[in-house]
């Protein structure tokens, strides 16, 4: 749908430029133009104040890129490639490697996903397909509380109640049953990859719930319909018409939930350990990109080392803008489908 | 025989991944009420007047309070929506009433992006923006990184809740004969009012909990209120701080504190719910 005001003035124009023939009609136009002429002015004004205003919100995206490329322009030139490979951070040497802040970022993401996923879905499934509807509201609003919930306590409850509980019971377990595995091998600390990637996955079950039962929510009721007609179980149903429909939408969903797991501050800083390490153990310590900045921006001294901080920083926003720009033309085109049909 | 062995595993089929599905919603819940639950019952075991009215102690020495801190937060809050709102509003006005459909559709996008940078990133934007600048970490600067948060948020709501206002409304303000921007301003805003005033307290109520942005903008401050270009503590930094110490009376602030900032923020989203819930009516 076309702004109003601007659909307004479209059809406004062309009725004063040409009648239904296709004539031009000159008179009506210097009439209206004369008629209105004080007022047009004030709305011009407020108009292009609105423009303003919408294009402080670009600009502020694109200075976000200029401004981090330009910080970040010392550590670029002097390391080029080799800061996303290195692994070594040594503000002394003042040598800097950005590789096992990229690993614990995608590790602590990748752990967080698999634990969010399945209960994701599930809860989406529960509320969209199977809820009560005195279940449904209360149900949906309570886990998008979860959400609301801001990371630092997160993070406090980490630190105290889940690193602990993390330590031992979780990591003697797996170091005592899977501990063949490089995976589960090392000491149990707590702190670490482990912690953070459980961390982010409550932090993301919010976000890839509300999104997949959005999705799962614009499925037209003639496919459920036809499903069941044909002699389905409901599980069946959700399995073969509803998830397939809608497949795109969740996957934008978790990409969704991806990029907000890569670039989550603090409750992850609280829980990870801090150190910078490339090691296949998930009991490990570990840092992420995010993890990095908040510890040592403030500090930081010397060009390059700053720099390498907005490096960092810059990294993730191109990683975390690339995946939103994904989710979103994904979830759009779901549920714009469903907004097309009604 | 065959076929209804079929039948029978197909049954519990069902059964078992329904069951799965509200197992998970209950795993989902279960996460609220573990975190929302420990941190209250932790929070108001340690809750006491002083928190509010007494300010920080040194490291090591009992007592102390965050009133400096809990001050602080509203500072931001308050310089955050001076800054955000206006240019959220007038950008959800651009966006529903005056944008032609291209040019909408690109600012759309670019606020639905920006929602999604790493608050991190934001705040080291903002570092770079105000705080190298003026050679000061300040509580400008942390106004300056939670208003970029709170834009895109409430541009999007006011976009959202003003075109549901019904365009005879606008045809008839402006059959009255007054120009578009009193018709916007005198009908189309007031007519959306809740969801526009739902949507600012959205994004407040998102910033009210923002550490990472603050972490070197408003930096913290022991000292108190000193003006908007000095340093200033948040509520949610003290927190972090705290928590990290190895003190166990600060420790327990901690908790307090994030009781008090989990009753702020929580708050907000029931109010908001309740706001949005009555428009619905």
């Amino acid at each position: 749908m076309p702004a109003f005001f601007t659909f307004m003035e479209r059809s406004a124009k062309s009725a004063q430029e040409t009648d239904e023939a296709g004539n031009k009609i000159m008179p009506t136009k210097v009439i209206g133009r004369k008629f209105l002429g004080h007022r047009r002015y004030s709305d011009r004004i407020f108009s292009s104040l609105t423009v303003f205003f919408a294009f402080v919100i670009v600009a502020i995206l694109l200075g976000m890129i200029v401004a981090l490329n330009f910080d970040a322009l010392p550590a670029i030139r002097k390391f080029g490639i080799e800061f996303i490979v290195g692994t070594v951070w040594n503000a002394v040497t003042e040598q800097f490697g950005a590789l096992p802040a990229i690993y614990g970022t995608l590790l602590s993401s990748a752990i967080g996903l698999l634990i969010a996923i399945p209960i994701s879905l599930g809860a989406a499934i529960f509320l969209v397909e199977l809820a009560p509807n005195w279940i449904r509201g209360p149900g949906s609003f309570l886990i998008e509380m979860l959400a609301a919930i801001p990371s630092v306590i997160i993070g406090l409850w980490g630190l105290f109640v889940l690193v602990p509980f993390v330590r031992n019971p979780i990591e003697g377990w797996l170091g005592d049953n899977l501990g063949f595995i490089p995976l589960f091998q090392g000491p149990p600390f707590g702190l670490g990859f482990l912690a953070a990637g459980i961390i982010l996955a409550i932090m993301v079950v919010p976000i890839i719930t509300a999104v997949s039962r959005d999705v799962m929510r614009a499925v037209p009721n003639s496919q459920r319909e036809a499903m069941l007609a044909l002699g389905a179980t409901r599980w069946e149903m959700i399995r073969r018409a509803v998830l397939p429909y809608c497949r795109s939408g969740l996957v934008g969903a978790v990409i969704l939930g991806l990029g907000r797991a890569l670039g989550e501050t603090m409750a992850v800083t609280m829980v990870i350990g801090n150190k910078y390490a490339l090691t296949p153990s998930l009991f490990s310590p570990g840092a992420t990109i995010a993890s990095k900045i908040a510890g040592e921006f403030g500090e930081a001294a010397g060009d390059v080392f700053v720099a390498s901080l907005v490096e960092l920083a810059l990294v993730l926003f191109a990683v975390t803008l690339l995946i939103n720009v994904i989710a979103r033309l994904l979830v759009w085109r779901m549920t714009s489908v469903k907004a097309a049909q009604e | 025989m065959m076929v209804q062995s079929i039948y029978f595993r197909r049954k519990w089929i069902n059964r078992l991944m329904l069951g799965l599905s509200g197992i998970a919603a209950g795993i989902g819940i279960a996460m609220l009420a573990l975190i929302l639950g420990y941190t209250l019952v932790q929070g108001i075991s340690y809750l006491n007047l002083d928190l509010i009215t007494q300010a920080a102690k040194p490291a090591g020495e009992i007592g102390g309070g965050m009133r400096n801190e809990i001050f602080g937060t509203l500072i931001l809050i308050g310089l955050a929506s001076v800054l955000a709102i206006p240019i959220g509003l007038m950008a959800g006005i651009f966006l529903s009433d005056f944008g032609s459909p291209r040019i909408a559709s690109a600012v759309r996008f670019a606020a639905d992006i920006l929602a999604g940078v790493p608050s991190i990133v934001v705040g080291v934007f903002a570092y770079a923006l105000v705080v190298r600048p003026m050679h000061s970490y300040s509580a400008f600067s942390g106004g300056v990184a939670l208003a970029i948060i709170m834009v895109p948020i409430v541009a999007r709501t006011a976009e959202e809740s003003l075109r549901l206002v019904p365009n005879s409304m606008r045809e008839a303000a402006l059959a009255l004969g007054i120009t578009r921007w009193r018709a916007v301003l005198g009908v189309v805003v007031p007519g959306a009012l809740t969801g526009v005033v739902t949507g600012i307290m959205l994004a407040v109520a998102r910033v009210a909990g923002e550490t990472a942005p603050l972490l070197f903008t408003a930096f913290g401050n022991y000292f108190g209120f000193q003006g908007l270009s000095n340093s200033i503590g948040a509520l949610p930094l003290q927190i972090y701080n705290y928590a990290l110490s190895p003190y166990s009376d600060q420790n327990q602030q901690a908790w307090a504190g994030a009781f008090l900032l989990i009753i702020l923020v929580l708050g907000i989203s029931i109010l908001v719910r309740w706001l949005s819930r009555r428009k619905r009516v």
